[in-house]
């Protein structure tokens, strides 16, 4: 079975919460909150203004320059403020309020059931509806899609690789996906190979969704598309995009400033890819995103289609509510996710899954010295020195974190997961490679200014 | 015995003649350094502490002797005395700089500023501000996990454990400013020291509207300006919904103290003055005034408020 080539570690997957719950659709909020800035690089700018009318699915932030991402209303009714509101971290972000009448959709958006396969538009166009669409990655990165598939001058894609492993624990959007919508995913994924000009497309799914891996065989051979799906090994992080390369092609990338395409390979997300096809061949911007809500002491786990914008306090009220006792309510999934103290923030783009533990699992261990037993070394998938790494950060010393390579760090987790000690590893390691990133940048808008 | 003897004749000859090598090859390519650096260097405090802007004491002693204008070039540890003393050395002009001592700008002590969740993350400010708000509904208070404390060299700062806030012993701050860099959310100033510690400042840093500060921490500044209308000195400036005290143009009248509605203006080291009785005639004044430059959201919470204070005491 392939897999990627050091580290990595292999936390009890808990996907039997809500793997087996087919997606429901959640009824439509009455007001939404839309951040501007729910995606990498500048936040959109907005388009609309208080009072104004909308539709579901007309643009209502633009994207800012090249690295951003148009913005959609999810529901059609009344501009109510465009104003900077409390997010999941308890920071104020612009957003824009809608207040829900009706659901009326934009005409041009095609909202049959029928699968259309065939599309006759080239790259170009379909790179720019893709960009019109304001797709970005839906694993949680939210990297705008159309970014990564403008290759850049001197390089050229082989691989597309689409990630269907969702290693994250608990999480559990990615397979339904692969299980209910796979058709219109492997069109998407044709539709992904012609913007490219690839020839080869596999998906990556890890090896305990045998049912997603035969249901995608299955398709492939009935409807004789040319893609390939690989099993993966169980382990953490194979999903990630530098791992998962590794695991499927062999080539490591190398550290940043180098990105996927240096070696031939464009990765993009399962769910992704549905929605990919659906802006292609439907018009449909993304504007709605399944979303699983889960946890051990939840009533009712599930898998919910949700427009963007959604309070994920709908969400836990579908699923059960919160666990009484302390909860720790997480946007994401226990090793990346995000621990939120508003649940009234909304879903975004990037928001695959919240996760809600309670009791001792809402709980860190108690933290102890490091005895340097380089079990976070070995853990590490990038060959990094977390143990070393967060004295550095500690001390303040950037240089020599920069010389560490802090910058190659995809802040998995693995290692606080492996940590004996109950070291908090990941916290120290983001701030060191935040700032230590901030330095670079500042380094290299010094040097443009020379220039 | 022979063999004992020979042995100590060896060695000791042989270091000797090692010795006399030595001195000569000192002597030959030795550095001339100016002997004022060893002596100003002496005469520095010796923390390398880096409140000097340079890398240490030494860095510090070697650019006071090379450069001729030493006028940016100050020691807080040191103090102004001692600055004479090496500039009287060096026959060069003492800067002058006032004393300054680090002020903790943050009054959400845990009974004015109710804690809205559990932080049990790494046990840094730093961190726990990338990570997210903090325990409290406030973005821009004390987070208290002391960062400030650990970057401090003269124990002069301590996290107080019942308020949760850091506070500084002035007699013991030397004001080398390790703890204003050290502090992720800037709460920390380098304020005028008055004699007895004395000191009057805006215990906020909140640039929160006045409605959504008052949410989160009954202690911030709302921004109502009714301190800077107050001041007969033009030291208090309102920007951002926030009240600022310019602390070289404060001359301690203490007249905004009493006209702080939530309390965030602190005053230190002195008795506050003696509360006038409102006149009916001067009431209607200031609230006339008032609402024209205020909002009547945030105005409000202000009076509410008010009323809390007074029933507290």
């Amino acid at each position: 079975m392939k897999t990627f080539p050091i580290g990595g570690v292999h936390p009890s997957d808990n996907k039997k919460w809500s793997n087996t719950k087919a997606i429901e659709v959640l009824e439509l909020p009455d007001v939404v909150n839309i951040p501007l800035g729910q995606h990498i690089g500048a936040p959109a700018t907005a388009k609309v203004a208080k009072g104004d009318k909308v539709l579901t699915g007309q643009l209502i932030a633009e994207a800012t320059g090249f690295m951003s991402a148009n913005i959609h209303s999810p529901i059609s009714g009344t501009v109510t403020a465009v104003d900077m509101q409390v997010n999941g971290q308890g920071l104020r972000q612009m957003m824009i309020t809608i207040k829900r009448e009706g659901d009326e959709w934009m005409p041009e958006i095609d909202r049959s059931a029928e699968i259309k396969r065939e599309c006759d538009l080239d790259s170009a166009a379909i790179i720019a509806k893709i960009k019109d669409a304001g797709i970005v990655g839906m694993g949680g990165a939210t990297f705008p899609t159309h970014v990564k598939l403008s290759i850049p001058n001197g390089c050229k894609a082989e691989y597309l690789i689409i990630n269907g492993v969702e290693c994250e624990p608990y999480l559990t959007s990615d397979h339904r996906t692969m299980l209910e919508r796979g058709k219109e995913l492997l069109v998407g994924v044709e539709i992904l190979k012609k913007a490219l000009g690839v020839e080869k497309a596999v998906i990556g799914v890890e090896n305990n969704k045998p049912d997603a891996i035969a249901n995608l065989n299955k398709i492939i051979k009935e409807e004789k598309f040319v893609v390939s799906v690989a099993p993966l090994k169980v382990q953490y992080p194979q999903g990630g995009e530098k791992q998962l390369i590794a695991a499927i092609t062999g080539r490591e990338v190398p550290p940043p400033p180098a990105l996927p395409i240096h070696v031939g390979a464009v990765v993009c997300n399962a769910s992704t890819a549905v929605a990919v096809y659906e802006a292609v061949q439907k018009n449909k911007p993304l504007i709605e995103r399944v979303v699983t809500i889960t946890g051990k002491e939840l009533k009712e786990p599930r898998n919910l289609l949700t427009r963007m914008g959604t309070p994920i306090s709908k969400l836990i009220e579908m699923a059960g509510g919160l666990p009484e006792g302390d909860v720790k309510v997480v946007n994401g999934g226990p090793m990346m996710g995000r621990p939120m103290v508003n649940i009234d923030s909304p879903v975004t783009k990037g928001c695959s899954g919240v996760t809600i533990y309670s009791g001792k699992e809402a709980q860190r261990v108690n933290v102890e010295s490091c005895i340097k037993c380089a079990k976070c070394v070995s853990a590490c998938p990038m060959g990094l020195e977390p143990y070393l790494i967060i004295r550095l950060t500690q001390k303040h010393m950037w240089e020599e974190l920069e010389a560490e390579y802090i910058t190659n760090c995809i802040e998995c987790g693995c290692c606080q997961y492996s940590c004996p000690a109950g070291l908090s590893l990941l916290d120290y390691v983001r701030l060191g490679k935040q700032t230590v990133m901030g330095i670079i940048r500042a380094r290299a808008a010094a040097d443009a200014a020379k220039k | 015995m022979t063999v004992l003897l020979f042995t100590i004749l060896t060695l000791s000859v042989l270091g000797i003649l090692s010795a006399i090598i030595l001195y000569f090859v000192a002597q030959k390519f030795k550095v001339e350094e100016d002997p004022r650096i060893d002596e100003l260097e002496k005469m520095l405090p010796g923390a390398n502490c880096g409140g000097c802007g340079l890398t240490g004491c030494r860095a510090m002693a070697e650019a006071m002797v090379k450069q001729d204008d030493i006028s940016a070039l100050y020691c807080p540890v040191a103090g102004a005395e001692c600055m004479k003393k090496m500039a009287a050395l060096l026959g060069k002009v003492a800067p002058e700089k006032e004393p300054t001592v680090a002020t903790v700008r943050c009054g959400g002590v845990c009974s004015k500023r109710p804690r809205t969740n559990t932080y049990n993350g790494a046990k840094s400010c730093a961190v726990a501000s990338t990570v997210y708000i903090g325990e409290t509904g406030c973005a821009y208070g004390c987070l208290g996990y002391g960062d400030c404390v650990e970057a401090c060299k003269f124990d002069a700062i301590k996290v107080n454990p019942e308020t949760g806030i850091a506070e500084v012993d002035p007699d013991k701050c030397t004001a080398c400013g390790a703890c204003v860099t050290a502090c992720p959310k800037k709460i920390i100033e380098l304020r005028k020291k008055w004699p007895k510690n004395r000191a009057v400042y805006v215990s906020c840093v909140s640039k929160d509207k006045g409605a959504v500060t008052m949410k989160a921490c009954k202690a911030g500044c709302i921004g109502c300006g009714k301190c800077a209308k107050v001041c007969a000195f033009d030291a208090i400036t309102v920007e951002n919904g926030l009240a600022y005290i310019d602390s070289n143009k404060c001359k301690l009248c203490r007249k905004c103290v009493n006209e702080c509605p939530t309390g965030a203006i602190v005053l230190k080291g002195m008795d506050p003055l003696p509360k006038e009785p409102k006149t009916p005639a001067a009431k209607p004044a200031t609230p006339a005034a008032a609402p024209a430059a205020k909002p009547a959201a945030e105005a409000k919470p202000a009076v509410e408020n008010k009323e809390n204070i007074n029933e507290q005491k």
